[in-house]
């Protein structure tokens, strides 16, 4: 519920390279159980964002709190410690591999000897797509390089949530993909948010945000532009917010127009 | 791109799927697997069966084991690194680098002699060592492998050369070494071998098909694990009913089988072999899957060292001696042609190591068969040639053919 401690929130992050000034005092809540969306045209800091809370990217300044503390986050590594995982864009998906080897791509379940043992991964990874109601893949013993566009977006998050994952970052994950696919992931994501997972979505559609966000949040030239709730608001108001929203937080000096690409 | 007409269920139990459907898949989906080398073999045992007069024989049975030991040996390294999707050009004259070493220590009065199996380890060792300092220029600095082990193919030849000098082939009395290549087991002893192999092999399918039923695992395709599982053992006794006819069960067949069990498990059944396979499908997934990418190209390139190096002592025990042309003339071609007939696929990630012995029975084949026919070297290499090109065009268009079913 909206009024509990967000999972995840960032305070004033603020991140430069060099002389570019990519993110200024943005803020950023994610609840569980609920998709929070990520808007904002090209450059505006979505990506630098995520690469902060994903550990690639450091930020200059600013908080991290999770699950109410402070954390830092270093490296790719702590995030997935604390329970992040990010699906990204081009997937990362082995396509000679099967569903099963992708799952556990990396995190293999073997013993002593190195030995897999693949009974048990295979029991696994069923058990997770039927949780998260993926009934398309027909064997999952199948090369990815088989599956669907859609099939292949949904192991992607599947591997991302079946390691006791407490927030999925998704980047633009219907990006590539068809109609009928789009609404196979989308339900996905829904699915994910009502398991009580934490997930941000990012994505230049707004149909699709719409259709699965809960929040949205708007950044505009690295700065918040705007925090709506899905169902108190429009397109048009986001779409506003997006190409011409002025910061909704200013701290010290007022931003002067066009700082930033 | 393709729609979802039907959904199909996905319960802890997959669905029901004939082994039949499988295969039918596989080759629709340009997964071509050993059939078309299978097949390929067979109509060439065939045809020269009907052609040449001591062909279909025990004796020439064994004599295509001894000789394709040293080409299979050299190919179980080509399938690991094909697999990352590298190559190997080095192997050649790596293997006459063991060859040369172990020659070297075996001699009796050259104040570095040393007795029984010692002169072997060394040479392997120096042949993994050599591969680990190839493997580490590919995987650390970045160089093409290519560049890499075209190096060591020029260099190792002139270590060859300038090792032997003008004092012409070292002769090899080490019996250890010798016997690599031409001990032959007695009868009994042949039997006795047919029989723990079938014993392992049906032990080892009862004991995985226990596992799985424990972890309500449904197995796919009981008649085919059953199938085998007698087909397996009949071939065992078989083989050795026609070596027993001759000399008897050759070592060098027994080490063909012993590394190709050993490797097969190695690729199908560790985490190492897993994340030898991710890399060479896609070496950006596996690093983001948190898989040391270097570390995995630089035990490939040892594990292409050490079987270069086996290869080495197999082919120097052959013709018990070590000159300055050794791990020359096709053994490189016929070691990568091998492991690409065999349906290893050049293009990384796809493959698997009896291609190595499918693929080396193939080549070896064809030499014997026309060797008896007194056919010059040259017919011999133009029909290598063509039939290599073929596996490569069949590969290839197998890839495009996966290419165009994903998605």
């Amino acid at each position: 519920m909206p009024d509990e401690t967000p999972l995840l929130e960032l305070r004033d992050i603020t991140k430069s390279f060099g002389s570019v000034q990519a993110l200024t005092d943005v803020d950023f809540d994610v609840h569980r159980g609920e998709v929070s969306a990520l808007v904002g045209d090209n450059g505006a800091g979505k990506s630098t964002l995520i690469k902060v809370i994903a550990g690639i990217h450091a930020a200059d300044s600013g908080q991290i709190l999770f699950e109410g503390e402070e954390v830092h986050i270093s490296g790719p590594k702590d995030a997935v410690h604390l329970g992040i995982e990010v699906v990204y864009q081009d997937l990362a998906l082995c396509d000679n591999l099967d569903v099963v080897q992708n799952m556990y791509l990396g995190r293999e379940a073997h013993d002593v000897l190195q030995r897999l043992k693949e009974p048990v991964m295979e029991r696994r990874t069923a058990e997770t797509l039927k949780s998260l109601r993926v009934t398309t893949i027909r064997s999952i013993r199948q090369a990815v390089a088989t599956l669907s566009g859609g099939q292949r977006q949904s192991v992607a998050v599947a591997r991302a949530v079946m390691w006791n994952s407490k927030l999925v970052i998704l980047d633009e994950p219907t990006a590539a993909l068809g109609v009928a696919q789009t609404e196979q992931v989308l339900e996905l994501v829904k699915r994910l948010a009502e398991q009580g997972l934490a997930v941000i979505l990012i994505s230049h559609n707004l149909h699709d945000i719409f259709a699965v966000a809960d929040r949205i949040t708007v950044l505009r030239l690295g700065r918040n532009a705007g925090i709506f709730e899905r169902t108190k608001t429009t397109q048009n108001e986001v779409v506003h917010a997006i190409t011409a929203g002025q910061p909704t937080k200013v701290s010290g000096v007022a931003p002067s127009e066009g700082v930033t690409a | 791109m393709t729609t979802e007409t039907a959904e199909v269920v996905v319960s802890t139990e997959p669905p029901f799927e004939s082994f039949g459907t499988r295969v039918w898949e596989n080759l629709k989906g340009g997964n071509l697997g050993s059939l078309p080398v299978v097949v390929g073999l067979t109509i060439i045992v065939i045809v020269f069966s009907l052609t040449a007069q001591n062909f279909f024989t025990a004796v020439n049975f064994n004599n295509i084991i001894t000789q394709m030991a040293g080409t299979t040996m050299l190919a179980y390294g080509v399938v690991f690194v094909l697999l990352l999707g590298e190559i190997d050009l080095s192997i050649a004259y790596l293997s006459g680098i063991a060859g040369l070493v172990a020659a070297e220590l075996q001699q009796p009065d050259s104040g570095h002699f040393l007795p029984g199996i010692w002169p072997i380890v060394f040479a392997l060792a120096a042949a993994v060592a050599i591969g680990a300092f190839q493997g580490s220029f590919v995987a650390i600095i970045g160089v093409p492998a290519f560049v890499v082990t075209l190096a060591g193919l020029l260099a190792w030849q002139g270590v060859i050369q300038v090792g032997i000098g003008a004092g012409g082939p070292i002769i090899i009395q080490n019996r250890w070494i010798n016997y690599t290549e031409s001990y032959f087991f007695s009868n009994g002893a042949g039997w006795l071998i047919a029989g723990l192999l079938s014993v392992a092999y049906v032990g080892g399918t009862a004991a995985s098909v226990i596992n799985q039923r424990r972890h309500g695992v449904t197995i796919r395709y009981p008649y085919f694990v059953a199938a085998k599982a007698v087909a397996i053992p009949a071939t065992a006794f078989l083989a050795v009913a026609i070596c027993n006819h001759d000399r008897g069960v050759p070592l060098a067949g027994l080490e063909i089988i012993a590394f190709l069990l050993f490797w097969t498990f190695v690729a199908r059944r560790t985490t190492f072999g897993r994340h030898v396979y991710a890399v060479g499908g896609n070496a950006e997934a596996a690093r983001r899957a948190g898989i040391s990418v270097p570390r995995i190209r630089i035990l490939v390139f040892m594990i292409s060292g050490l079987m270069a190096g086996v290869g080495g002592i197999l082919l120097a025990a052959n013709v018990r001696s070590v000159a300055p042309s050794q791990g020359g003339g096709t053994l490189l071609l016929d070691a990568i042609s091998a492991a690409v007939i065999g349906g290893t696929s050049l293009f990384g990630g796809r493959g698997t190591v009896r291609s190595a012995v499918l693929g080396a029975a193939v080549i070896s084949t064809i030499s014997n068969g026309l060797f008896i026919f007194a056919f010059q070297p040259g017919v011999i290499f133009i029909t290598t040639g063509c039939i290599l090109l073929f596996a490569v065009t069949l590969d290839t268009l197998a890839r495009r053919r996966q290419a165009k079913t994903g998605r």
